[in-house]
């Protein structure tokens, strides 16, 4: 196909992927924010939100300070800050509507309508409104989107290009929602953690298990009290759970070896070694490395392969 | 009631026509408010679809729906015989004068038409002489704009030869019309249209570079950008070929190549909505970054075919058009089937003279204008629009052609104050490749405000479903 075409695919699934992501992770944070904590500890979790997609710049232009409601407004409804939920969908909107001939009508419509209902509502209607329920509204979309996909694309190169954008984005975004903790913790206790003080915190590492809909997935492989360790297996080591890393990869590694040309090898190659660490590595290995430490390799890694996949496919000949 | 102008549903005892009298019975009988709910769905699928146009003027990538009228235009079976057969006819004649003059130029020696009308015309591209196109056709997809007048005759107003849009309309009007009203089409036989995608493909199909036995089609679009990019990607997607923007493409050894996942595709027959000007930035506009250098040099090499071919406008140019006629003689050895439109040519003295003094009761076109955006009104104009006009005609006479103004049939039509008769006008899609054909009836697009005749969408126009009855008279609604 068009290398063109394949881009736009290749980003709309990304960018859509993304808006699903943050809609999740914002919706752990803000039902946190609603149980009992000192302010300091809200402040934090708020903070760690723009230090996780590394915004502090970005958010300091906008807002003297951090409080709930204008990280929400920052992440949810700024029209001129390229990583809100806003500018994620309208550019998931844009790139399908440049190839939407290569859409499914259903998935047009799907695109189309999401992005025309989100345009017509200011944050202060969204608020109002329940900011829940607008993240619930936001999964939902996405699940139709996907439905919609699954359910009547063909299983050509444009489903292809589509899932590798989904799969890339949603590798790297589990990753930062596993990183969170982190993120929330004070500057000066970061370079002393061993990653998982405050290991009893069972709020949180619940919640990051709701963000990905993992929460009973957990009760249901472990039967046992939450931990961390288990947490970060569940949602790194796993293969059969959907936004687990090592499931994310396998599927990227199976499409790169579908779409293939003469160009890709070493991408494929990287891609593989970075499978085979998820596919073969333990726990222990990554505890060893330190989480944060792993996690953010990890993410470059993800970062690298995005790269030489729009050099080897989506920039053209 | 009776009006002074010809309507398409009413005589002018306000009788309702044969050919809408199942139409009227089933209106007739819908209960209150169906007619208004429908509407509203029409609307909000439309809007869903993103079946838009994108206006230019206004902010970018501000996309506006055409508004869709839900009372077709019919048209009677012989009627419609009449249409088709003046149509292939005139098209005909058009693609032969196109090869003609890029070629032996027999007409102008013929003295038939004057060459410096042709030679002199700013459409006119040396850079076609003197090389032949596939089957000698040139204008593969015209959108001829014909309107009715008077006692109901048909006219052509424009022959649109270079890159003719709003077939995507009339498709997706009839799917409309077939999703809100199964029942209508049930009972009645009306003509169908959705096989243009496939005439489409058949015809650049048929017109690829000798030799090349299964030829890679694609359509060329300006751009997401532009005003009729739904329509570029509706077609690629019907058709299942690839929609290209330029940087898609690139030239190697005179051959067109696309861009693709798995390295450079050729490329035989390029259905390009990019005007010639922006096409090969070699060879035409240097500015323009919508075309693709060295594209004039692979197609004068015979290695790929443009549809439409470049060059086309000289033969749609409002100078030419008075002409037509004597193209049909003159190739073809027929009267043509089809009347032009009375033109006065400012360019010639006697002409200006009478048209400086009816200003009040003609159209005035520019000659190269397209889009209704330079032209006046002379009924509809004020005095200053009039004296205004007139300063720029007589300095520029050569710039401007003069038509009277024609009492354009109307058609009953939703307004905010009820149902009331609106201008129409009509544009069937003439396919020329093997063959020519066309399919039955064609974009019928309406002046929504009262009393005006200018039907073009950046104008404020609207569009209806256009129905061609397979028999004579529809059977009665039952």
């Amino acid at each position: 196909m068009l290398s063109r075409t394949a881009d736009h695919l290749y980003w709309m699934a990304r960018y859509s992927e993304r808006a699903e992501n943050l809609a999740r992770l914002l919706d752990v944070t803000y039902q946190m924010s609603l149980v009992p904590h000192d302010p300091e500890t809200e402040r934090n979790s708020w903070n760690a939100i723009i230090a996780l997609n590394s915004l502090e710049h970005a958010y300091s232009k906008r807002h003297d300070e951090v409080s709930a409601s204008q990280v929400l407004h920052f992440m949810v409804r700024d029209e001129t800050h390229p990583s809100s939920i806003y500018s994620c969908l309208r550019a998931a909107r844009e790139n399908a509507h440049a190839v939407r001939g290569t859409l499914t009508a259903e998935m047009w419509e799907t695109i189309n309508e999401t992005w025309l209902q989100l345009r017509d509502q200011s944050f202060d209607e969204i608020y109002a409104g329940g900011i829940a329920a607008f993240f619930d509204w936001v999964k939902q979309r996405a699940s139709l989107l996907r439905g919609a996909m699954f359910g009547t694309m063909l299983r050509d190169e444009a489903f292809e290009f589509i899932r590798l954008g989904a799969l890339l984005e949603r590798a790297d975004n589990t990753a930062r929602i596993l990183d969170v903790k982190y993120h929330s913790l004070p500057g000066a206790q970061q370079s002393q953690t061993d990653d998982l003080v405050d290991a009893t915190d069972f709020y949180h590492w619940g919640a990051l298990l709701r963000s990905v809909s993992a929460f009973e997935v957990y009760r249901k492989v472990y039967r046992d009290v939450i931990t961390p360790e288990r947490v970060a297996e569940l949602l790194i080591l796993r293969e059969d759970l959907p936004r687990a890393l090592h499931s994310c990869m396998e599927g990227v590694v199976e499409i790169l070896d579908k779409i293939r040309n003469s160009r890709s090898d070493e991408t494929v190659r990287r891609a593989g070694q970075l499978f085979a660490t998820l596919r073969y590595g333990r726990m222990d290995d990554i505890f060893a490395r330190g989480l944060h430490a792993w996690l953010d390799d990890f993410i470059n890694s993800i970062g690298d392969l995005g790269g030489r996949i729009s050099e080897d496919f989506l920039v053209g000949a | 009631m009776t009006t002074l102008f010809f309507d398409e549903m009413h005589d002018a005892d306000a009788n309702t026509r044969p050919h809408y009298g199942p139409f009227e019975t089933w209106a007739r009988g819908l209960s209150p408010g169906v007619m208004a709910r429908k509407r509203a769905e029409a609307d909000l699928a439309f809007r869903r679809l993103g079946i838009t146009f994108a206006v230019y003027g206004e902010e970018a990538g501000t996309e506006r729906l055409i508004p869709f009228d839900t009372i077709p235009r019919i048209i009677p079976n012989a009627e419609w015989k009449t249409l088709r057969a003046g149509l292939k006819q005139r098209v005909k004649a058009l693609n032969m004068f196109l090869d003609d003059i890029y070629n032996g130029q027999d007409i102008l020696r013929a003295g038939r038409i004057p060459a410096d009308e042709v030679l002199n015309n700013a459409q006119f591209r040396p850079e076609m002489k003197g090389f032949k196109v596939p089957n000698g056709i040139y204008a593969h997809i015209a959108g001829v704009d014909v309107v009715r007048a008077g006692a109901g005759e048909f006219y052509v107003l424009e022959d649109n030869l270079r890159v003719p849009s709003g077939v995507s309309y009339m498709l997706e009007n009839r799917k409309m019309m077939m999703r809100l009203f199964p029942e209508l089409f049930a009972h009645q036989k009306i003509a169908p249209v959705e096989h243009y995608p496939d005439l489409l493909l058949e015809t650049l199909r048929a017109v690829a570079p000798a030799g090349v036995d299964d030829p890679t089609v694609v359509v060329m679009t300006p751009g997401a950008f532009n005003s009729a990019y739904f329509e570029h990607s509706f077609l690629a997607q019907q058709m299942g070929v690839e929609l290209v923007e330029g940087r898609d493409l690139f030239i190697d050894h005179d051959a067109v190549y696309m861009r693709t996942t798995r390295g450079p595709k050729r490329v035989d027959v390029i259905y390009r909505r990019i005007d010639d000007d922006f096409l090969d930035p070699q060879a035409f506009r240097a500015d323009s970054m919508l075309g693709v250098p060295g594209l004039l040099k692979a197609y004068r090499a015979g290695r790929v075919t443009l549809c439409n071919a470049i060059g086309t406008g000289v033969a749609d140019d409002k100078s030419i058009y008075p002409y037509v006629g004597e193209m049909v003689r003159f190739y073809l050895g027929e009267e043509p089937i089809l009347n032009n439109v009375p033109t006065w040519r400012c360019r010639e003295k006697d002409d200006l003279r009478y048209v400086l003094d009816h200003l009040s009761e003609l159209v005035v076109k520019e000659v190269h204008g397209a889009g209704g955006y330079g032209m006046l009104v002379g009924p509809a104009a004020s005095r200053a629009e009039i004296e205004q006009f007139r300063a720029v005609l007589v300095a520029h006479p050569d710039k401007y052609i003069a038509q009277p103004t024609l009492a354009l049939s109307t058609c009953p039509t939703y307004v905010d104050s009820g149902v009331a008769p609106r201008h129409i006008d009509l544009r069937p899609f003439v396919l020329s490749g093997k063959e020519v054909s066309l399919v039955p009836g064609g974009l019928t697009r309406v002046a929504l405000r009262e009393g005006s005749l200018v039907v073009n969408s950046s104008q404020g126009g609207g569009t209806k479903d256009t129905w061609v009855l397979e028999n004579g008279h529809a059977e009665p609604h039952r």
